[in-house]
């Protein structure tokens, strides 16, 4: 699974780290952050769920054989 | 020709949405409700929807323009000022709350927990010593927010009485010129703190932080310090303040989900989302459209139209929550709109989430046997035109 987080737009609201925090954390700037591990199957769903209730649009989660968006 | 529904309205219970508002359910995610001038504005009652428009940037929250829509005949001639952050449109927003995310982020609220468990053990000490009953708001869901809000900000809590005080008037007058009056002598007192901070240099608050960061931009703005520190403290204690006197209020009131949550103080956050989206206290945000904006083939905002996003309705929207009339700490709420939607989703509110969790949590174990001194019918909680919470909460334990 792709992620990528758009730094620009994050408004630092952490409902990805609540939502996901196997995947997402906040950096000490309070934006949103990859956390290193590679998200596993049972977390993929969970990244996607974070990425649908951040309220900035965000995150992009996407399986590598989607297309994005 | 039918009536359109009035727009804000009282709520007949305090905790779910006024009953008026049922008919506009049925007219779908976007419907027309009228204002106390007069003026029909669009009404937004549909979670898809309100998503969709609260992140469109084409929906303009200056209460500058002459076209935004004045939800109180208080704020008519008030509601034409700036008010920082929630009042100003990106990008000049932008820059506002960019200066503003890392003093509210997960690692500073984190740091902070000391601090607000502090504040909710002084609070419940002070209750258990002087022995029931009492009055929980002035005790406690006042105090608590804020207690946090000034150590965060670095603004003296002696002052509590005042700015409380003057915050209750503003939001909620009761007549036009309590409302300005307030403004006026919190626009005083603010800009003074600023000054005293600027002439102290180096204190630790947010504040200081603020106008270390303005100053080493060369940029230092008085005027704008000032108002974000108003909008900041007021917002920082009067909103948690209603959360937790209108989510006691609701507890009290579910004796089974309150059972359950005693039971099992891991469910507190959970339960906390949950109520963030079954009380709904910020029940009505108001935009302004800048241009025209096609909603659907055949519905268009028109560019100067008002829209106002029922929050209560949002919030129980059957599209979007299970069951939404009913609570359920097992729910996955998160995706309320309690907090707002978009670039103006509230700033403070993992502050509020750990407000809230610790606050719950410490009272429910602490004053067992907590209950209503009064029957529920006679607590009194606010009008529809402010932000919806207990005006006094009457308990014994």
């Amino acid at each position: 699974m792709r992620i990528e987080i758009d730094r620009d737009v994050c408004i630092g609201a952490a409902l990805c780290a609540l939502t996901a925090p196997e995947v997402f954390t906040q950096d000490d700037d309070g934006l949103s952050e990859l956390l290193p591990a590679r998200p596993g199957e049972t977390h993929e769903a969970k990244a996607r769920q974070a990425a649908r209730t951040c309220p900035v649009q965000a995150i992009t989660a996407v399986g590598e054989n989607e297309p994005a968006g | 020709m039918t009536e359109t529904v009035a727009f804000p309205q009282n709520r007949t219970c305090p905790y779910a949405p006024p009953t008026a508002y049922e008919k506009l359910r049925g007219d779908g995610p976007l419907s027309r409700v009228s204002l106390y001038d007069g003026r029909s504005v669009w009404a937004v009652t549909g979670h898809a929807l309100a998503r969709r428009l609260l992140a469109d940037s084409r929906l303009s929250t200056n209460r500058e323009n002459e076209a935004f829509p004045v939800t109180s005949e208080r704020f008519a001639t008030i509601g034409r000022r700036t008010v920082a952050l929630l009042g100003v449109d990106d990008p000049e927003h932008n820059v506002q709350r960019r200066m503003l995310i890392p003093g509210f982020g997960l690692k500073r609220i984190a740091g902070l927990r000391p601090v607000i468990q502090r504040a909710v053990d002084q609070q419940l000490d002070i209750l258990i010593e002087q022995g029931p009953p009492a009055e929980l708001v002035s005790a406690f869901a006042l105090p608590v927010p804020s207690m946090v809000i000034c150590a965060l900000l670095g603004v003296p809590y002696a002052d509590h009485e005042f700015f409380e005080e003057q915050s209750r008037a503003l939001l909620r007058g009761p007549s036009a010129e309590d409302t300005e009056r307030a403004r006026e002598l919190l626009d005083d007192y603010m800009g003074a703190l600023v000054d005293e901070r600027i002439a102290a240099a180096g204190g630790d608050g947010l504040l200081d932080e603020l106008i270390a960061r303005q100053r080493a931009e060369g940029a230092l703005d008085r005027t704008e310090l000032a108002s974000l520190g108003l909008l900041l403290l007021i917002a920082g204690h009067e909103t948690t303040a209603n959360m937790l006197s209108l989510g006691v209020f609701t507890l009290l009131q579910h004796p089974e989900h309150l059972a359950e949550l005693r039971a099992d103080p891991s469910l507190t956050p959970a339960a906390v989302e949950e109520l963030m989206r079954f009380l709904s206290v910020a029940d009505g945000m108001v935009r302004v459209a800048l241009e025209d904006i096609e909603v659907d083939r055949g519905t268009t905002i028109r560019a100067d139209d008002g829209v106002v996003f029922a929050t209560s309705l949002i919030n129980r929207d059957a599209d979007a929550f299970v069951s939404p009339e009913d609570l359920d700490w097992h729910r996955s709420a998160r995706h309320h709109i309690g907090f707002g939607y978009g670039v103006h989703q509230c700033l403070g509110q993992n502050l509020a989430r750990a407000e809230m969790e610790i606050a719950l949590r410490s009272l429910l174990v602490r004053l067992p046997e907590l209950r209503l001194t009064v029957p529920a019918d006679q607590v009194p909680f606010k009008p529809g035109d402010t932000l919806q919470g207990m005006v006094e909460l009457p308990v014994a334990w």
